[in-house]
């Protein structure tokens, strides 16, 4: 008998496989075919953004964050990305029989701080609870709406060869500050997560205009993931110089001590875009001046070899393939 | 970041590149085995083929203990996991190889009894939270983790942990290379010795593969620059007609090894005979828990049914790859119906298998 094992939520080849062969072969329609984080719905003259994500993190509190601002900033950062403004939120809450009030009543605070900070209204919502050891914890389920203006069009149709690869920041803080407080592992470390909302920093992004032509924020799955998401099926490439792209040291330390790759540890915070050629340094200063973006980097381009495919010149000189996440690296990391 | 950066420098890798050109023979093949799953991983991870002279071509050994575990130890695994009131604590890797009927993620999928942990001391922790439930220890590895088993084992019986069991699958990495050499299909001209098995212990017992078989053999680290002047080591060697037994990873691996380690190696087990996945039973290459602590080892204390392994899977060669005469990429399973996430072999399973690291980097 088949089952569900915790590598069909690693954000990699098996979340894509059960959701293509079970989710979208049952509920197909114009929209969800996308398979995009968000739908974008036209309503009269408008363009309404709709999304909706699930937080299962562990542990619940971490340093830079916590559960009710992770699901807060999530799905703002799935609105932002497509180009639309968000506006409201809805938080469902599953509660598990004995969980400390106080803890509860924490996690409420970081939402309302979050979504403040975002300028975000929380305008509906739903609470459960559940028999002891039937959820851990706390699982909080978010949805938001955003109005997109038909000016902006963000489209992986309008890259071309040459194109830049941005990045906002240094990758990899969130997966490797949850890796590090988990029990168990006794690592002390000072990374902390990236989580945050981007709304403001993507608004900024796009007043310059039709030179960006796409952004993700690369979460699960890490860079590595969404970048291979950008090139999937396409008549371009990607290829990644591994020194310009930031990882800070103590990302690197513990990844070199653990074996992962920064590649594929997830963010919360950061945003990762193809901008036109000749407008990349323009783009690039505008974002430095953001505070959540002092360290952007331009880390790579986008080439007529290699169609369908992200490659990377190595640190020590030689070059590589960089896939799609296989497995689990982590579960339950957001 | 200190003491990573200065070994992975574009510019000595490339003076290395251009030294190893200026010395080898560019008429003739290098065929060269890297016998440990981190320098497959470290090669593929760099790019490193991509800088090296195409007539060097470097081959993935049985050092990946993941890929060499038999599918009979899985089986059983699998099975003493379905006991009651057990938890079986594991490194993560095993999780996904395939045993004949059953992985340990399937049985995790179905029972929630098996754990991934970092440490055998994190499994001896388990025991004591867990004093109702027996805590039985995969014990997978080469000389470089089964000292730390051997610890864990010496613990828990001094401290009279009673519900803390070992199924001991540990390797030892000579006779294999000695079964690897004697084999006439097997073609290679060195060997990349393992890194840190070695820093356990040191370069003499590998002696016997310049002396008997004429082989170059460098110790090697895992850095690519340690990679790129261990190569550069083992092209002297031949170019020279000199082999010996060089230690490149000289700033961790003496020529004595670790002798605490090898005291506490001794203490705990003995060599046995063993089976290793595609290279079949190898005689002395096994430790097994000596009598004295046979109060910790899960097969002494647990009769399971006999389990009926079947053989290789269907059209998998990993056997072949792990001695070097086929590549990932000669397997007509690769990248198709083996991949990581689903995969047939062991190679593909661990994610220092020579298969997986093929598929993720090439």
């Amino acid at each position: 008998m088949k089952k569900i094992l915790l590598g069909h939520g690693s954000g990699g080849r098996l979340t894509h496989d059960l959701i293509k062969n079970l989710f979208l072969k049952n509920l197909r329609n114009a929209y969800l075919s996308n398979l995009d984080d968000s739908a974008i719905l036209r309503i009269g003259n408008q363009e309404v953004v709709f999304t909706t994500d699930s937080y299962v993190v562990n542990p619940l509190f971490f340093p830079g964050g916590d559960i009710g601002k992770l699901s807060i900033c999530g799905t703002v950062n799935d609105l932002s990305v497509c180009g639309a403004e968000p506006l409201y939120i809805a938080v469902s809450v599953i509660m598990e029989e004995g969980l400390d009030m106080a803890l509860l009543g924490r996690v409420v605070s970081s939402i309302k701080k979050a979504a403040h900070n975002a300028g975000v209204k929380i305008v509906t919502g739903d609470t459960k609870v559940v028999e002891k050891g039937m959820c851990d914890k706390l699982f909080i389920t978010t949805s938001g709406i955003g109005v997109k203006s038909r000016k902006t069009n963000l489209s992986l149709d309008r890259v071309k060869k040459g194109d830049r690869i941005i990045v906002s920041g240094a990758i990899g803080e969130h997966g490797v500050c949850i890796l590090s407080s988990r029990e168990g592992l006794n690592i002390t470390s000072r990374v902390r997560s990236d989580c945050a909302s981007v709304n403001s920093l993507v608004a900024g992004i796009l007043k310059a205009g039709g030179i960006v032509k796409f952004m993700r924020d690369p979460t699960r799955g890490g860079l590595a993931t969404t970048l291979n998401e950008f090139v999937d099926g396409r008549r371009f490439g990607i290829v990644l110089d591994e020194e310009r792209i930031p990882v800070s040291s103590g990302v690197k330390g513990i990844c070199e001590l653990l074996g992962f790759d920064p590649l594929y540890m997830a963010n919360e915070g950061r945003v990762v875009m193809i901008v036109s050629k000749k407008g990349a340094d323009k783009v690039l200063k505008m974002m430095r001046r953001h505070p959540q973006a002092r360290g952007a980097h331009i880390i790579g381009e986008c080439v007529g070899d290699y169609k369908g495919k992200v490659c990377l010149n190595t640190s020590a000189g030689g070059l590589r393939l960089v896939k799609m996440l296989e497995g689990e690296q982590l579960p339950r990391i957001c | 970041m200190k003491y990573v950066d200065e070994f992975r420098d574009k510019e000595r890798i490339k003076l290395l590149a251009d030294n190893i050109r200026a010395t080898l023979d560019p008429d003739r093949e290098y065929r060269f085995m890297e016998v440990c799953g981190t320098h497959t991983m470290a090669i593929a991870r760099f790019g490193l083929k991509h800088i090296l002279p195409e007539n060097i071509k470097l081959l993935s050994g049985p050092g990946c203990p993941v890929c060499v575990t038999p599918t009979s130890y899985i089986d059983k695994a699998a099975s003493y996991a379905e006991m009651a009131d057990t938890i079986i604590a594991t490194f993560g890797d095993m999780m996904k190889v395939p045993g004949s009927r059953t992985s340990l993620e399937k049985v995790r999928s179905e029972r929630g009894n098996v754990k991934s942990v970092y440490s055998t001391i994190d499994a001896l922790k388990l025991a004591s939270e867990n004093p109702d439930k027996r805590i039985i220890f995969l014990g997978v590895g080469f000389e470089t983790t089964a000292p730390t088993i051997a610890a864990a084992i010496k613990e828990a019986k001094t401290r009279g942990v009673s519900n803390f069991f070992v199924l001991c699958g540990h390797k030892i990495m000579p006779p294999a290379l000695e079964a690897l050499l004697k084999d006439k299909d097997v073609m290679l001209d060195g060997f990349i010795l393992p890194a840190h098995v070695s820093a356990i212990i040191g370069s003499r017992p590998y002696g016997f593969i310049s002396k008997e078989y004429n082989m170059a053999c460098a110790i090697t680290g895992f850095e690519p620059l340690d990679i790129m002047q261990g190569i550069y080591m083992l092209i002297k060697q031949l170019t020279d007609k000199d082999p010996k037994i060089d230690i490149q990873y000289n700033r961790v691996v003496k020529p004595s090894g670790n002798k605490l380690a090898q005291a506490i190696l001794k203490e705990v087990f003995e060599t046995v005979d063993s089976e290793w996945r595609g290279l079949g039973t190898i005689p002395g290459s096994g430790l097994a828990i000596r009598k004295k602590f046979s109060s910790i080892d899960a097969e002494k204390n647990f009769k399971i049914p006999p389990i009926k392994s079947t053989g290789k899977d269907k059209g998998c060669i990993c056997g072949e790859v792990l001695k070097g005469i086929k590549t990932p990429g000669d397997c007509r399973l690769f990248g198709k119906a083996c991949t990581p996430e689903r995969p047939v072999g062991p190679c593909m399973v661990s994610s220092e298998g020579s298969c997986s690291a093929e598929y993720l980097y090439k």
